[in-house]
Protein backbone atom coordinates (compact mmCIF):
# COMPACT_ATOMS: atom_id res chain seq x y z
CA UNK A 1 0.00 0.00 0.00
CA UNK A 2 1.55 3.55 -0.78
CA UNK A 3 0.99 7.10 -0.23
CA UNK A 4 1.80 8.26 -3.59
CA UNK A 5 4.45 7.72 -6.42
CA UNK A 6 7.94 9.10 -7.37
CA UNK A 7 8.36 9.41 -11.33
CA UNK A 8 10.31 6.18 -10.82
CA UNK A 9 6.49 4.70 -9.78
CA UNK A 10 8.12 4.06 -6.50
CA UNK A 11 6.12 4.81 -3.56
CA UNK A 12 7.59 7.54 -0.65
CA UNK A 13 6.56 5.80 2.53
CA UNK A 14 5.90 2.27 2.58
CA UNK A 15 2.94 1.96 5.32
CA UNK A 16 2.81 -1.85 5.73
CA UNK A 17 6.68 -1.16 6.73
CA UNK A 18 5.79 1.07 10.08
CA UNK A 19 2.98 -1.64 10.77
CA UNK A 20 5.54 -4.54 10.61
CA UNK A 21 7.68 -2.40 12.66
CA UNK A 22 5.76 -0.66 15.54
CA UNK A 23 7.57 -2.48 18.29
CA UNK A 24 10.78 -1.77 16.94
CA UNK A 25 9.87 1.78 16.74
CA UNK A 26 8.36 1.76 20.52
CA UNK A 27 11.86 0.34 21.61
CA UNK A 28 14.09 3.20 19.54
CA UNK A 29 11.36 5.83 20.59
CA UNK A 30 12.37 4.94 24.25
CA UNK A 31 15.54 4.78 23.79
CA UNK A 32 15.98 8.05 22.65
CA UNK A 33 13.92 9.32 25.39
CA UNK A 34 16.06 7.50 27.77
CA UNK A 35 19.59 8.87 26.58
CA UNK A 36 18.00 12.64 26.30
CA UNK A 37 16.83 11.92 29.81
CA UNK A 38 19.88 11.05 31.24
CA UNK A 39 22.53 13.80 29.25
CA UNK A 40 19.59 16.38 30.23
CA UNK A 41 19.99 15.35 34.00
CA UNK A 42 23.34 14.25 33.79
CA UNK A 43 24.66 18.00 32.21
CA UNK A 44 22.12 19.82 34.29
CA UNK A 45 24.08 18.17 37.44
CA UNK A 46 27.17 19.41 35.76
CA UNK A 47 25.76 22.52 34.92
CA UNK A 48 24.95 23.30 38.89
CA UNK A 49 28.28 22.64 39.85
CA UNK A 50 29.88 25.24 37.64
CA UNK A 51 27.53 27.11 37.90
CA UNK A 52 28.37 27.32 42.02
CA UNK A 53 31.86 27.33 40.39
CA UNK A 54 31.83 30.13 38.83
CA UNK A 55 29.57 32.13 40.71
CA UNK A 56 31.56 31.69 43.93
CA UNK A 57 35.17 32.21 42.22
CA UNK A 58 34.07 34.71 39.67
CA UNK A 59 37.04 35.13 37.81
CA UNK A 60 36.69 30.82 36.72
CA UNK A 61 33.59 32.26 34.70
CA UNK A 62 35.53 33.33 31.66
CA UNK A 63 37.90 29.95 31.51
CA UNK A 64 34.62 27.81 32.07
CA UNK A 65 32.48 29.75 29.02
CA UNK A 66 35.59 29.56 27.14
CA UNK A 67 36.15 25.19 27.48
CA UNK A 68 32.49 25.14 27.36
CA UNK A 69 31.82 27.43 24.22
CA UNK A 70 34.87 25.37 22.67
CA UNK A 71 33.42 21.93 23.41
CA UNK A 72 30.24 23.48 21.61
CA UNK A 73 32.21 24.27 18.57
CA UNK A 74 33.80 20.41 17.98
CA UNK A 75 31.50 19.24 15.26
CA UNK A 76 29.36 16.62 16.96
CA UNK A 77 30.73 13.76 14.30
CA UNK A 78 34.13 14.53 15.27
CA UNK A 79 33.74 14.71 19.04
CA UNK A 80 31.90 11.56 18.61
CA UNK A 81 34.66 9.83 17.06
CA UNK A 82 37.46 11.53 19.08
CA UNK A 83 35.53 9.65 22.03
CA UNK A 84 35.28 6.24 20.76
CA UNK A 85 39.22 5.03 21.39
CA UNK A 86 38.89 5.81 25.19
CA UNK A 87 35.27 4.68 25.58
CA UNK A 88 34.29 2.14 23.14
CA UNK A 89 30.73 2.13 20.64
CA UNK A 90 29.07 2.19 23.94
CA UNK A 91 26.26 4.42 26.30
CA UNK A 92 29.25 5.59 28.14
CA UNK A 93 30.52 7.67 25.08
CA UNK A 94 27.10 8.62 23.45
CA UNK A 95 26.22 10.39 27.15
CA UNK A 96 29.76 11.69 27.45
CA UNK A 97 29.46 13.72 23.97
CA UNK A 98 25.79 14.67 24.65
CA UNK A 99 26.37 15.83 28.26
CA UNK A 100 29.67 18.14 26.51
CA UNK A 101 27.34 19.78 24.30
CA UNK A 102 24.55 20.53 26.83
CA UNK A 103 26.99 22.59 29.51
CA UNK A 104 27.52 26.06 27.10
CA UNK A 105 24.12 26.86 27.08
CA UNK A 106 22.75 25.62 30.84
CA UNK A 107 26.17 27.19 32.17
CA UNK A 108 25.53 30.43 30.33
CA UNK A 109 21.36 30.52 31.38
CA UNK A 110 22.34 29.88 34.77
CA UNK A 111 24.73 32.26 35.03
CA UNK A 112 22.74 35.10 33.27
CA UNK A 113 19.77 34.05 35.27
CA UNK A 114 21.02 34.59 38.64
CA UNK A 115 22.87 37.82 37.40
CA UNK A 116 19.42 39.11 36.22
CA UNK A 117 18.00 39.27 39.74
CA UNK A 118 17.38 42.93 40.15
CA UNK A 119 19.83 44.52 42.05
CA UNK A 120 17.29 46.74 44.29
CA UNK A 121 14.91 43.12 44.58
CA UNK A 122 18.39 41.60 45.93
CA UNK A 123 19.28 44.84 48.39
CA UNK A 124 15.68 44.59 49.63
CA UNK A 125 16.33 41.29 50.06
CA UNK A 126 19.42 41.77 52.40
CA UNK A 127 17.56 44.68 54.22
CA UNK A 128 14.57 42.42 55.28
CA UNK A 129 17.43 40.17 57.07
CA UNK A 130 17.59 37.13 54.69
CA UNK A 131 20.79 34.99 55.47
CA UNK A 132 23.04 34.82 52.24
CA UNK A 133 21.56 31.29 51.86
CA UNK A 134 17.89 32.41 52.73
CA UNK A 135 18.49 34.87 49.55
CA UNK A 136 19.94 32.59 47.08
CA UNK A 137 17.52 29.74 47.66
CA UNK A 138 14.27 32.19 48.12
CA UNK A 139 14.98 34.65 45.77
CA UNK A 140 17.58 34.30 43.44
CA UNK A 141 17.30 31.16 42.12
CA UNK A 142 12.68 31.55 41.68
CA UNK A 143 13.94 34.33 40.14
CA UNK A 144 16.43 33.26 37.83
CA UNK A 145 13.83 30.51 36.79
CA UNK A 146 12.48 31.47 33.79
CA UNK A 147 16.11 32.19 32.26
CA UNK A 148 17.29 28.16 33.41
CA UNK A 149 13.82 27.33 31.54
CA UNK A 150 15.02 28.54 28.40
CA UNK A 151 18.26 27.48 28.83
CA UNK A 152 17.09 23.79 29.79
CA UNK A 153 14.48 23.35 26.56
CA UNK A 154 17.14 24.76 24.09
CA UNK A 155 19.37 22.18 25.57
CA UNK A 156 16.70 19.37 25.37
CA UNK A 157 15.76 20.22 22.05
CA UNK A 158 19.48 20.23 20.92
CA UNK A 159 20.16 16.93 22.60
CA UNK A 160 17.58 15.25 20.59
CA UNK A 161 18.41 16.29 17.69
CA UNK A 162 22.12 14.97 18.85
CA UNK A 163 20.51 11.75 19.78
CA UNK A 164 20.21 10.76 15.89
CA UNK A 165 23.91 11.16 15.16
CA UNK A 166 25.22 8.73 17.92
CA UNK A 167 23.55 6.41 15.89
CA UNK A 168 27.15 6.39 13.99
CA UNK A 169 28.51 4.97 17.58
CA UNK A 170 26.32 2.37 18.17
CA UNK A 171 23.13 3.63 20.25
CA UNK A 172 21.08 6.20 18.82
CA UNK A 173 17.38 6.13 18.86
CA UNK A 174 15.39 7.18 16.25
CA UNK A 175 18.69 7.70 14.39
CA UNK A 176 18.80 3.91 13.86
CA UNK A 177 16.37 4.43 11.28
CA UNK A 178 17.66 7.52 9.80
CA UNK A 179 20.99 6.00 9.23
CA UNK A 180 19.54 2.61 8.06
CA UNK A 181 17.47 4.56 5.52
CA UNK A 182 20.28 6.32 4.09
CA UNK A 183 22.58 3.21 3.24
CA UNK A 184 19.50 2.31 1.30
CA UNK A 185 18.43 5.63 0.26
CA UNK A 186 16.95 4.41 -3.40
CA UNK A 187 14.64 1.68 -1.97
CA UNK A 188 11.23 2.80 -0.77
CA UNK A 189 11.93 1.12 2.37
CA UNK A 190 14.78 3.25 2.98
CA UNK A 191 13.08 6.72 2.58
CA UNK A 192 10.25 5.45 4.95
CA UNK A 193 12.87 4.50 7.32
CA UNK A 194 14.07 8.01 7.26
CA UNK A 195 10.56 9.61 7.65
CA UNK A 196 9.81 7.74 10.52
CA UNK A 197 13.04 8.57 12.48
CA UNK A 198 13.05 12.65 11.44
CA UNK A 199 9.61 13.06 12.03
CA UNK A 200 9.42 11.28 15.88
CA UNK A 201 12.32 13.12 16.52
CA UNK A 202 11.21 16.41 15.38
CA UNK A 203 7.22 15.18 17.32
CA UNK A 204 9.75 14.57 20.63
CA UNK A 205 11.42 17.75 20.14
CA UNK A 206 8.58 19.87 20.16
CA UNK A 207 6.86 17.24 22.68
CA UNK A 208 9.98 17.84 25.34
CA UNK A 209 9.77 21.36 24.63
CA UNK A 210 5.78 22.23 24.89
CA UNK A 211 6.41 19.79 28.60
CA UNK A 212 8.95 22.45 29.91
CA UNK A 213 7.05 25.34 28.74
CA UNK A 214 4.05 23.92 30.95
CA UNK A 215 6.45 23.18 33.58
CA UNK A 216 8.12 26.83 33.82
CA UNK A 217 4.70 27.73 33.58
CA UNK A 218 3.56 26.22 36.72
CA UNK A 219 6.87 27.02 38.41
CA UNK A 220 6.91 30.83 38.01
CA UNK A 221 3.02 31.63 38.48
CA UNK A 222 3.91 34.97 38.37
CA UNK A 223 5.61 35.55 35.17
CA UNK A 224 1.70 35.04 33.46
CA UNK A 225 0.26 37.74 35.26
CA UNK A 226 1.76 41.39 34.14
CA UNK A 227 -0.26 44.54 34.35
CA UNK A 228 -2.16 45.48 31.53
CA UNK B 1 18.59 57.85 75.56
CA UNK B 2 18.54 58.38 71.62
CA UNK B 3 16.89 55.49 69.55
CA UNK B 4 20.00 55.74 67.16
CA UNK B 5 23.05 56.69 67.69
CA UNK B 6 26.33 57.76 65.64
CA UNK B 7 29.20 58.24 67.07
CA UNK B 8 32.81 59.85 64.81
CA UNK B 9 31.51 57.30 61.98
CA UNK B 10 33.62 57.58 58.90
CA UNK B 11 33.08 55.71 55.86
CA UNK B 12 35.50 55.29 53.01
CA UNK B 13 35.01 52.70 50.07
CA UNK B 14 38.15 51.15 48.94
CA UNK B 15 39.66 52.45 46.29
CA UNK B 16 38.97 56.25 46.82
CA UNK B 17 40.55 58.83 48.25
CA UNK B 18 38.03 60.49 50.04
CA UNK B 19 35.63 59.88 52.74
CA UNK B 20 32.55 59.46 51.64
CA UNK B 21 31.29 60.40 55.09
CA UNK B 22 33.89 61.31 57.43
CA UNK B 23 33.46 61.59 61.31
CA UNK B 24 29.63 61.67 61.56
CA UNK B 25 27.77 62.24 64.71
CA UNK B 26 24.02 61.91 65.16
CA UNK B 27 21.98 60.60 67.55
CA UNK B 28 18.01 60.43 66.93
CA UNK B 29 15.58 60.83 69.72
CA UNK B 30 12.92 57.61 70.33
CA UNK B 31 9.69 58.38 67.85
CA UNK B 32 11.51 61.24 66.00
CA UNK B 33 11.78 61.62 62.03
CA UNK B 34 15.22 62.93 61.22
CA UNK B 35 15.87 63.41 57.57
CA UNK B 36 19.38 63.20 56.28
CA UNK B 37 19.34 65.53 53.36
CA UNK B 38 22.04 66.83 50.87
CA UNK B 39 23.30 66.92 47.14
CA UNK B 40 24.71 63.59 45.47
CA UNK B 41 27.98 62.38 47.33
CA UNK B 42 26.65 63.78 50.51
CA UNK B 43 26.81 59.92 52.23
CA UNK B 44 23.43 60.50 53.15
CA UNK B 45 22.29 57.08 51.48
CA UNK B 46 25.43 55.63 53.05
CA UNK B 47 24.98 56.79 56.17
CA UNK B 48 21.33 55.45 55.85
CA UNK B 49 22.76 51.88 55.04
CA UNK B 50 25.39 51.91 57.32
CA UNK B 51 22.88 51.76 60.38
CA UNK B 52 21.45 48.35 59.34
CA UNK B 53 24.89 47.18 58.36
CA UNK B 54 24.31 47.13 54.65
CA UNK B 55 27.50 48.68 54.56
CA UNK B 56 30.33 48.48 57.54
CA UNK B 57 32.02 51.52 58.79
CA UNK B 58 35.97 52.18 58.86
CA UNK B 59 35.48 53.56 62.37
CA UNK B 60 33.13 54.71 64.31
CA UNK B 61 30.46 53.52 66.36
CA UNK B 62 26.48 53.15 65.46
CA UNK B 63 24.14 52.09 68.62
CA UNK B 64 20.57 51.00 68.09
CA UNK B 65 18.21 50.87 71.17
CA UNK B 66 21.19 51.61 73.10
CA UNK B 67 23.03 48.17 71.71
CA UNK B 68 25.81 48.22 69.20
CA UNK B 69 25.14 47.29 66.28
CA UNK B 70 27.65 44.81 66.05
CA UNK B 71 26.30 43.28 69.01
CA UNK B 72 24.09 40.30 67.22
CA UNK B 73 24.89 39.16 63.48
CA UNK B 74 23.37 41.30 60.23
CA UNK B 75 20.79 39.62 59.50
CA UNK B 76 19.16 39.62 62.75
CA UNK B 77 20.14 43.29 63.12
CA UNK B 78 18.22 44.16 59.82
CA UNK B 79 15.21 41.96 61.34
CA UNK B 80 14.11 44.39 63.79
CA UNK B 81 14.56 47.45 61.34
CA UNK B 82 12.28 48.44 58.89
CA UNK B 83 13.93 49.18 55.36
CA UNK B 84 12.14 50.85 52.23
CA UNK B 85 13.64 52.08 48.81
CA UNK B 86 12.69 54.35 46.44
CA UNK B 87 13.11 51.64 43.91
CA UNK B 88 11.09 49.60 46.31
CA UNK B 89 12.63 46.21 45.63
CA UNK B 90 9.23 43.99 46.49
CA UNK B 91 10.21 40.25 45.59
CA UNK B 92 8.59 39.93 41.85
CA UNK B 93 8.04 35.97 42.60
CA UNK B 94 5.75 36.73 45.50
CA UNK B 95 2.16 37.71 46.11
CA UNK B 96 1.68 41.40 47.79
CA UNK B 97 0.54 39.06 51.02
CA UNK B 98 3.82 36.87 50.93
CA UNK B 99 6.13 40.31 50.02
CA UNK B 100 4.62 41.60 53.29
CA UNK B 101 5.07 39.07 55.20
CA UNK B 102 8.69 38.54 54.54
CA UNK B 103 10.01 39.39 57.89
CA UNK B 104 7.25 37.95 60.08
CA UNK B 105 7.79 34.35 57.92
CA UNK B 106 11.73 34.85 58.47
CA UNK B 107 11.98 35.32 62.39
CA UNK B 108 9.33 32.35 62.76
CA UNK B 109 5.94 33.75 63.59
CA UNK B 110 2.72 30.59 63.00
CA UNK B 111 0.78 31.01 59.84
CA UNK B 112 -2.30 32.73 61.44
CA UNK B 113 -0.63 35.48 63.25
CA UNK B 114 0.57 36.29 59.76
CA UNK B 115 -2.57 36.64 58.08
CA UNK B 116 -3.73 38.63 60.95
CA UNK B 117 -0.95 41.07 60.73
CA UNK B 118 -1.20 41.14 57.10
CA UNK B 119 -4.27 42.19 57.38
CA UNK B 120 -3.68 44.90 59.72
CA UNK B 121 -0.92 46.28 57.84
CA UNK B 122 -3.15 46.38 54.57
CA UNK B 123 -5.55 48.21 56.48
CA UNK B 124 -3.23 50.39 57.72
CA UNK B 125 -1.20 51.46 54.68
CA UNK B 126 -5.18 51.45 52.66
CA UNK B 127 -4.22 48.43 50.23
CA UNK B 128 -7.44 47.01 49.55
CA UNK B 129 -7.07 42.94 50.24
CA UNK B 130 -8.55 41.76 46.90
CA UNK B 131 -4.46 43.14 46.10
CA UNK B 132 -3.60 40.64 48.59
CA UNK B 133 -3.56 37.66 45.91
CA UNK B 134 -1.25 39.82 43.37
CA UNK B 135 2.21 40.06 41.98
CA UNK B 136 3.64 43.19 42.24
CA UNK B 137 3.92 43.51 38.63
CA UNK B 138 0.02 44.11 38.97
CA UNK B 139 0.13 47.05 41.18
CA UNK B 140 0.78 50.74 40.41
CA UNK B 141 3.73 52.64 41.71
CA UNK B 142 1.55 54.71 44.70
CA UNK B 143 0.20 51.08 45.47
CA UNK B 144 3.52 49.37 45.64
CA UNK B 145 5.60 52.12 47.54
CA UNK B 146 2.44 51.45 50.14
CA UNK B 147 3.49 47.86 49.90
CA UNK B 148 6.81 48.51 50.26
CA UNK B 149 5.91 50.52 53.69
CA UNK B 150 3.91 47.47 54.93
CA UNK B 151 6.25 45.06 54.26
CA UNK B 152 8.75 47.22 56.19
CA UNK B 153 6.33 47.31 59.22
CA UNK B 154 5.54 43.99 59.28
CA UNK B 155 7.29 43.11 62.16
CA UNK B 156 6.74 45.79 64.05
CA UNK B 157 10.50 46.95 64.38
CA UNK B 158 11.12 49.73 66.61
CA UNK B 159 12.97 52.07 63.79
CA UNK B 160 12.26 52.34 59.87
CA UNK B 161 15.35 53.28 57.43
CA UNK B 162 13.17 55.07 54.10
CA UNK B 163 16.00 56.05 51.11
CA UNK B 164 14.35 58.36 49.03
CA UNK B 165 11.06 56.35 49.37
CA UNK B 166 8.72 58.66 47.26
CA UNK B 167 11.61 59.43 44.40
CA UNK B 168 10.31 57.27 41.60
CA UNK B 169 6.56 57.89 42.14
CA UNK B 170 4.44 61.23 40.62
CA UNK B 171 3.96 64.12 41.89
CA UNK B 172 0.47 63.87 42.74
CA UNK B 173 1.26 60.54 44.52
CA UNK B 174 4.34 62.07 46.39
CA UNK B 175 2.11 64.37 48.15
CA UNK B 176 -0.09 61.45 49.20
CA UNK B 177 2.27 59.47 49.95
CA UNK B 178 4.06 62.08 52.44
CA UNK B 179 0.92 62.94 54.42
CA UNK B 180 0.30 58.99 54.84
CA UNK B 181 3.51 58.46 56.38
CA UNK B 182 2.77 61.59 58.54
CA UNK B 183 -0.57 60.43 59.25
CA UNK B 184 0.95 56.86 59.96
CA UNK B 185 3.74 58.07 62.38
CA UNK B 186 1.26 60.28 64.70
CA UNK B 187 0.06 56.47 65.34
CA UNK B 188 2.80 54.29 65.38
CA UNK B 189 5.36 56.69 66.72
CA UNK B 190 8.39 54.73 65.07
CA UNK B 191 12.10 56.23 64.86
CA UNK B 192 12.12 57.34 61.31
CA UNK B 193 15.71 58.08 59.65
CA UNK B 194 14.77 59.34 55.98
CA UNK B 195 16.89 59.78 53.51
CA UNK B 196 16.17 62.46 50.23
CA UNK B 197 17.81 65.21 47.83
CA UNK B 198 14.40 67.15 48.10
CA UNK B 199 14.95 69.79 50.78
CA UNK B 200 11.06 70.60 50.55
CA UNK B 201 10.31 66.99 51.40
CA UNK B 202 13.13 67.15 54.51
CA UNK B 203 11.08 70.17 55.49
CA UNK B 204 7.71 68.41 55.23
CA UNK B 205 8.79 65.20 56.70
CA UNK B 206 11.78 66.04 59.30
CA UNK B 207 11.22 66.87 62.96
CA UNK B 208 14.47 66.94 62.58
CA UNK B 209 16.66 67.70 59.39
CA UNK B 210 20.34 66.65 58.94
CA UNK B 211 21.95 68.84 55.98
CA UNK B 212 25.21 66.80 54.38
CA UNK B 213 27.54 68.77 52.45
CA UNK B 214 29.94 66.70 49.80
CA UNK B 215 31.97 63.78 51.64
CA UNK B 216 29.15 63.00 54.38
CA UNK B 217 30.11 66.53 56.05
CA UNK B 218 27.20 67.57 58.87
CA UNK B 219 26.83 71.01 58.24
CA UNK B 220 23.35 71.60 60.57
CA UNK B 221 21.58 69.01 62.24
CA UNK B 222 18.30 71.49 63.44
CA UNK B 223 14.07 71.39 63.48
CA UNK B 224 13.26 72.81 60.16
CA UNK B 225 11.72 76.08 61.90
CA UNK B 226 15.25 76.40 62.84
CA UNK B 227 16.85 75.86 59.59
CA UNK B 228 14.80 78.14 57.93
CA UNK B 229 15.39 81.04 60.41
CA UNK B 230 18.92 80.54 60.68
CA UNK B 231 21.17 78.92 58.76
CA UNK B 232 24.60 78.40 60.07
CA UNK B 233 26.35 79.04 56.78
CA UNK B 234 26.27 79.79 53.09
CA UNK B 235 25.88 76.03 52.21
CA UNK B 236 22.84 75.75 54.20
CA UNK B 237 21.25 78.97 52.86
CA UNK B 238 21.95 78.11 49.45
CA UNK B 239 20.34 74.58 49.67
CA UNK B 240 17.53 75.85 51.35
CA UNK B 241 17.02 78.12 48.17
CA UNK B 242 16.21 81.92 47.69
CA UNK B 243 12.53 80.93 48.93
CA UNK B 244 13.74 80.06 52.36
CA UNK B 245 11.15 83.00 53.50
CA UNK B 246 8.11 81.56 51.41
CA UNK B 247 9.10 77.57 52.96
CA UNK B 248 9.28 79.03 56.53
CA UNK B 249 5.45 80.38 56.32
CA UNK B 250 4.51 76.93 56.02
CA UNK B 251 5.87 75.69 59.63
CA UNK B 252 4.11 78.47 61.01
CA UNK B 253 0.77 77.94 62.29
CA UNK B 254 -1.85 80.69 61.86
CA UNK B 255 -3.02 79.60 65.52
CA UNK B 256 -0.13 81.88 67.01
CA UNK B 257 -0.86 84.50 64.81
CA UNK B 258 -1.33 88.37 65.55
CA UNK B 259 -4.56 89.20 63.88
CA UNK B 260 -6.19 92.83 62.67
CA UNK B 261 -9.71 93.71 62.71
CA UNK B 262 -9.24 95.05 59.50
CA UNK B 263 -11.75 97.24 57.90
CA UNK B 264 -14.89 95.90 59.13
CA UNK B 265 -17.89 97.20 60.62
CA UNK B 266 -21.31 95.68 62.37
CA UNK B 267 -24.27 95.57 59.69
CA UNK B 268 -26.33 97.86 61.86
CA UNK B 269 -23.56 100.17 62.09
CA UNK B 270 -24.20 103.46 60.18
CA UNK B 271 -22.00 104.67 56.99
CA UNK B 272 -19.92 107.15 58.67
CA UNK B 273 -18.28 103.85 60.77
CA UNK B 274 -17.85 102.44 57.29
CA UNK B 275 -15.74 105.41 55.88
CA UNK B 276 -13.75 105.63 59.23
CA UNK B 277 -12.75 101.98 58.77
CA UNK B 278 -11.94 102.66 55.39
CA UNK B 279 -10.07 105.43 55.92
CA UNK B 280 -8.07 103.93 58.41
CA UNK B 281 -6.87 101.67 56.64
CA UNK B 282 -6.57 103.30 53.09
CA UNK B 283 -9.04 100.93 51.18
CA UNK B 284 -12.74 101.74 49.30
CA UNK B 285 -14.25 98.67 51.06
CA UNK B 286 -15.00 97.38 54.28
CA UNK B 287 -16.43 93.76 55.52
CA UNK B 288 -19.78 93.81 56.90
CA UNK B 289 -20.35 91.52 59.93
CA UNK B 290 -23.29 90.02 62.03
CA UNK B 291 -21.43 89.08 65.26
CA UNK B 292 -18.35 87.44 64.12
CA UNK B 293 -19.84 85.97 61.20
CA UNK B 294 -19.10 87.32 57.80
CA UNK B 295 -21.81 88.39 55.32
CA UNK B 296 -19.78 90.15 52.97
CA UNK B 297 -18.35 93.41 51.74
CA UNK B 298 -19.64 96.72 50.86
CA UNK B 299 -18.12 98.99 48.75
CA UNK B 300 -17.64 102.86 49.17
CA UNK B 301 -19.81 103.94 46.21
CA UNK B 302 -22.87 101.33 47.76
CA UNK B 303 -23.34 103.19 51.15
CA UNK B 304 -24.39 107.12 49.82
CA UNK B 305 -28.37 105.85 50.07
CA UNK B 306 -28.49 103.72 53.13
CA UNK B 307 -29.33 104.00 56.63
CA UNK B 308 -27.24 100.72 58.05
CA UNK B 309 -24.02 99.57 56.21
CA UNK B 310 -26.36 95.77 56.21
CA UNK B 311 -28.79 97.88 53.70
CA UNK B 312 -26.00 98.40 51.15
CA UNK B 313 -25.79 95.83 48.58
CA UNK B 314 -23.18 93.19 49.17
CA UNK B 315 -20.52 91.14 47.46
CA UNK B 316 -19.09 87.93 48.38
CA UNK B 317 -15.93 87.98 50.54
CA UNK B 318 -13.98 84.85 49.55
CA UNK B 319 -10.28 85.72 51.26
CA UNK B 320 -9.78 83.52 53.45
CA UNK B 321 -8.27 81.17 55.11
CA UNK B 322 -8.83 78.28 58.26
CA UNK B 323 -7.21 79.05 61.63
CA UNK B 324 -5.92 75.80 61.49
CA UNK B 325 -3.90 76.39 58.40
CA UNK B 326 -0.32 78.61 57.97
CA UNK B 327 0.92 81.77 57.06
CA UNK B 328 1.68 80.33 53.46
CA UNK B 329 -1.94 79.52 52.96
CA UNK B 330 -2.85 83.16 53.94
CA UNK B 331 0.19 84.60 51.81
CA UNK B 332 -1.07 82.61 49.15
CA UNK B 333 -5.13 83.32 49.35
CA UNK B 334 -3.78 87.33 49.54
CA UNK B 335 -1.51 86.83 46.15
CA UNK B 336 -4.15 84.70 44.53
CA UNK B 337 -6.91 87.19 45.29
CA UNK B 338 -5.37 90.34 44.50
CA UNK B 339 -6.93 91.51 47.64
CA UNK B 340 -4.75 93.34 50.43
CA UNK B 341 -6.11 91.56 53.46
CA UNK B 342 -7.68 87.83 54.26
CA UNK B 343 -9.67 86.86 56.58
CA UNK B 344 -8.47 84.06 59.28
CA UNK B 345 -11.68 82.22 60.45
CA UNK B 346 -11.89 79.54 62.60
CA UNK B 347 -14.84 77.89 60.57
CA UNK B 348 -17.52 80.73 59.95
CA UNK B 349 -16.23 82.73 63.24
CA UNK B 350 -13.85 85.79 62.00
CA UNK B 351 -10.90 85.70 64.05
CA UNK B 352 -9.02 88.77 62.60
CA UNK B 353 -7.22 89.63 59.12
CA UNK B 354 -3.58 89.65 57.92
CA UNK B 355 -1.75 91.80 54.81
CA UNK B 356 0.97 90.79 53.64
CA UNK B 357 3.03 93.38 55.24
CA UNK B 358 1.81 92.12 58.57
CA UNK B 359 2.67 88.45 57.15
CA UNK B 360 6.53 89.26 56.82
CA UNK B 361 6.15 91.41 60.16
CA UNK B 362 5.40 88.33 62.04
CA UNK B 363 7.93 86.06 60.57
CA UNK B 364 10.77 88.03 61.02
CA UNK B 365 13.37 85.80 62.84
Amino acid sequence: MTLFAQASNQPIIVWDWIGRNLGNIWDKTLEHIVLTVIAVVVGSIISVALTFIALRWHRTYQPITWVTGLLYTIPSLALFMLLVPYTGLSMLTTEIGLVLYTLLILVRNMVTGLDEVPIEVLDAANGMGYTPRQRFFRVEVPLALPVIVSGVRLETVTVIGLVTVTSLIGLGGLGFFILRGLQTFSSPIGTTQIFVGTALSIVLAVAFDLGLVAVERVLTPWQRRKAG
Amino acid sequence: MPMIDLRGVTKRFPGTTQDAVGDLSLSVDEGGIVVLVGPSGCGKTTTLRMINRLIEPTAGEIDVAGRPIGSLPAHELRRTIGYVIQQIGLFPHRTIAQNIATVPSLIGWDNQRIEERVHELTDLVAIERSMLDRYPSELSGGQRQRVGVARALAADPPVLLMDEPFGAVDPIVREHLQRELLDLQSRLHKTIVFVTHDIDEAILIGDRVAILNTGGVLEQYATPAELLASPVNQFVSDFLGKDRGIKRLSLLPLSNAVLDPGPSVQRTDDPHAAYAAMAEDGVDWVLVLSGESILGLTRRGSLSDVASVGDAVLEPFTTRVDASETFREALDSIISSNSRYTAVCDGERLMGMLTAASISGQIAP
